[in-house]
């Protein structure tokens, strides 16, 4: 597949505006916006652009809500927090394509009559600042930020919002507290950040790799972007691969690739002849998938299908010598340091279910662990106030549905079968 | 207003209202510990989750308005598992030291134990352990019993307007505190103490006073200002222990300000004043009432007559009402003939 995302990123400065405006860029921004608003819309919503932040949520509807809401000033947030573990993909087009990243916000800000863009970027990327700071000062400089955008009447400013390390803010309404000067705890929902988001105000939060698709739709048509992908997930997809394979990196696939694909043929497979044992397939937040089940296609709408869900693509593989208790008790320490302490389930949840797993692992028997780890995770998915607490006991079922005898040797035997 | 049902009971509620409310409304009682119906919802606690028809997930009663059609399980063995198990988790990381709590027989989270039989929590682990040390002169704060509902954050931001105090750090760490944990440095209306549903709060000169037992109530007025809040007074051996308003009192609603919160201990001071005192000789005497008042009537004649009412001035204060200050005011100006009226609090 020809390279959209990641476009240039092999030549040292594909960062620099000159480059960037070389191979292309801001050609994209100057059709948009001989486009009314309405008609990006339109087309956005017809290429089928899901969120790529984790939730898939189509991209054209959050921004027909924010636009035909009356409020105003409107905001356009764009979420470069990537907090969930696993992911470093972001984190690639920010370094290496960043203008890209600039174009599809003033893109979506013209198409959602936003005059103010955020980027809220991850507390943890301090070099990335450098480089965004750089490439809004030259998007300033070249008239495609600011009070009117090459004398078109159109204007839009980006500021850039740095956050202080918690994995929470990259929840979109932590993320608005945050951006307020507030603690960064999750809002209630609804009302949606798109009719009420940051200052009380219509804003339409997007992933960072979400909104380095528009310009390429703008470029080529949703009709012909509907043809990257699969039908009901189009587009070309970042799928992170870490852990034990040849070849770790950043993949740039269509949307839908099967995670066998893209583990054998892409990263190479499992390094030094070992099995493969199991695999995280979006980031740690998502159930775990056995080997026999790698033939899944990486999208929105499938992995469910597979018992386990695309999140955000965070691929990380696991070869026959990994204990999968201290996978999950490295997973719930994250947890339980990055719940926010708001709710009862993912404060206290979190950190009881970490105390089972340590006390497993410790060889401390007690039967009656595996039934309290469930039961924790049951209530934790039920009745947790957000995602986080929700999906934190994820990891920890889905490794005692696929391998509870090694839950159980652990118990008994006090060892662990790897 | 709105159409639905609540455990298979028709209500009618006005649109807005949190599900929460449209079935208290109806006697329905759902468990929860960071609602207050003054303050903002919050959805922290979860002990109100309830099922609703068509809906993938549990949600909160706090925080979920009521719509048209809607229909609510409040109580199932699913939902009372969830419940449990919630609340299992707030034990396992609470002292358990009730038997020496200022708060038992009224606190909540006590309260949802029994109800609940919980003896012992099932998931035990690490708990907060913070060394008490607010120097602050009037509210005891033993963070390590709060459960984090919140109310006192909320309650002192949007009822006070004070925000004296707030979350810091996360995860199990998450604690309320004023800025950079100082000691509480506030007005010390006590709002918080009202609101806190567990002993995280208390009064310090309560503590050891006695609880609920042999503990008599008084309901009075308050006499520190013409506001007139409504007060309870908690007696135990003729004496006040603790001073608390009702919620639904109509002045004040049970907000209190820090002296008629905690600024009790001069009704038992053996320095209070109980009869008017004539000073004769250099020294007071204590007199009757009517020796007094004949006293005051006979020399303010007699400054009158000889150098003029305006010799004469009043002083009034803010802890009388407002009728008796009008009345005082009238009283210098037609009785005695002179405008010299003052009263403390005018700047
Ligand atoms: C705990 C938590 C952490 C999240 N972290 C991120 C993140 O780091 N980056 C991101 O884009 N979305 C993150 N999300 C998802 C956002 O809430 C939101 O759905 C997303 O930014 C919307 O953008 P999209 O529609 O382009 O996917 C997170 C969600 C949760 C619950």
């Amino acid at each position: 597949m020809e390279k959209i995302l990641l476009r240039n990123i092999e030549n040292p400065r594909s960062a620099d505006i000159k480059e960037y405006i070389k191979n292309g860029g801001y050609k994209d921004l100057l059709l948009a916006l001989k486009m009314q608003p309405g008609e990006i819309i339109e087309e956005v919503k017809r290429s089928g652009l899901r969120g790529r932040g984790g939730s898939g949520f189509p991209t054209g509807l959050k921004w027909e809500v924010a636009l035909r809401d009356p409020k105003s000033p409107k905001y356009l947030i764009c979420n470069a927090d990537e907090g969930e573990p696993g992911t470093f993909k972001d984190r690639l087009i920010m370094e290496k394509n960043p203008h890209l990243l600039i174009e599809g916000m003033i893109i979506a800000g013209y198409a959602i009559k936003a005059e103010y863009g955020y980027i809220y970027l991850r507390g943890e990327y301090p070099y990335v600042k450098k480089i965004l700071s750089r490439t809004i000062k030259e998007a300033y400089d070249k008239g495609y930020l600011g009070e009117d955008i090459m004398g078109r009447g159109v204007k839009f400013h980006i500021k850039l919002y740095q956050g202080a390390g918690a994995y929470i803010c990259g929840e979109e309404t932590a993320l608005i507290e945050s951006i307020e000067g507030k603690r960064g705890q999750p809002r209630i929902k609804p009302p949606f950040p798109a009719s009420t988001g940051v200052w009380g105000m219509p804003s339409v939060v997007n992933n960072v790799e979400t909104l380095s698709n528009i310009p390429y739709i703008i470029e080529i048509g949703a009709t012909a972007y509907l043809k990257i992908g699969t039908p009901e997930c189009p587009g070309p997809k970042l799928y992170c691969v870490s852990g034990h394979v040849k070849r770790p990196g950043v993949y740039e696939l269509p949307m839908g690739t099967t995670l066998r694909e893209i583990i054998y043929t892409h990263a190479g497979g499992v390094r030094d002849g070992k099995r493969l044992k199991a695999v995280i397939p979006g980031g740690i937040s998502t159930p775990i998938l056995p080997p026999q089940n790698i033939d899944c296609t990486m999208d929105f709408v499938n992995m469910p299908r597979y018992g386990s869900a695309l999140g955000s693509g965070a691929i990380i593989v696991m070869d026959e010598t990994v204990c999968l208790l201290k996978v999950c008790e490295r997973a719930l320490r994250f947890f339980a340091h990055e719940s926010c302490g708001k709710c009862t389930p993912c404060r206290i949840g979190t950190k009881r279910m970490l105390e089972t797993i340590q006390r497993i692992l410790r060889g401390a028997e007690r039967d009656e662990d595996i039934e309290s780890l469930l039961e924790l995770g049951s209530v934790m998915d039920a009745a947790s106030f957000c995602p986080l607490g929700q999906t934190a006991p994820n990891l920890v079922i889905s490794t005692i549905n696929h391998f509870r005898e090694e839950f159980e040797s652990h118990i008994k035997e006090g060892r662990c079968p790897s | 207003m709105v159409k639905l049902r609540i455990d298979g009971i028709d209500i009618e509620a006005l649109e807005g209202m949190a599900i929460l409310e449209a079935a208290r409304l109806k006697g329905i009682d759902i468990p929860a510990l960071c609602y207050h119906p003054k303050l903002s919802p919050y959805g922290g606690c979860r002990l109100c989750i309830v099922e609703i028809k068509g809906m993938p997930r549990p949600v909160t009663a706090c925080t979920t308005t009521v719509s048209e059609g809607m229909e609510v399980r409040t109580t199932s063995p699913y939902i009372e598992r969830l419940r449990k198990t919630n609340l299992d988790l707030l034990l396992s990381d609470h002292p358990y030291d009730c038997m020496v709590c200022q708060k038992a027989g009224e606190c909540d989270l006590q309260d949802l134990a029994y109800q609940y039989g919980i003896r012992e929590p099932r998931f035990k682990g690490e708990r907060r352990i913070y060394t008490k040390r607010d120097g602050n002169p009037f509210i005891e704060r033993d963070m390590e019993k709060c459960i984090l509902c919140g109310k006192c954050v909320r309650i002192c931001d949007e009822v006070q307007g004070v925000s004296a105090i707030d979350f810091a750090y996360r995860g199990l760490k998450t604690k309320v505190c004023p800025p950079f944990e100082r000691d509480l440095d506030c007005e010390f209306c006590g709002q918080c103490v009202m609101v806190c549903p567990t002993g995280s709060l208390v009064g310090k000169n309560w503590i050891g006073k006695g609880r609920a037992r042999n503990v008599g109530e008084v309901n009075t007025t308050c006499p520190y200002c013409g506001v007139g809040c409504s007060l309870t007074l908690h007696i135990k051996d003729n004496k006040i222990i603790r001073v608390s308003s009702k919620e639904d009192s109509v002045v004040n609603e049970g907000m209190l300000c820090a002296k008629g919160r905690f600024g009790y201990d001069f009704v038992a001071s053996p320095d209070r004043l109980k009869t008017p005192l004539i000073k004769r000789n250099g020294r007071f005497e204590p007199v009757s009432w009517d020796e007094a008042l004949d006293y005051i009537s006979k020399r303010l004649k007699e400054i009158k007559e000889k150098y003029g009412p305006d010799a004469i001035g009043g002083l009034s204060s803010a802890r009388c009402t407002n009728e008796e200050n009008y009345l005082f005011q009238k009283f210098m100006r037609a009785a005695v003939g002179t405008n010299n009226i003052d009263h403390c609090a005018r700047h």
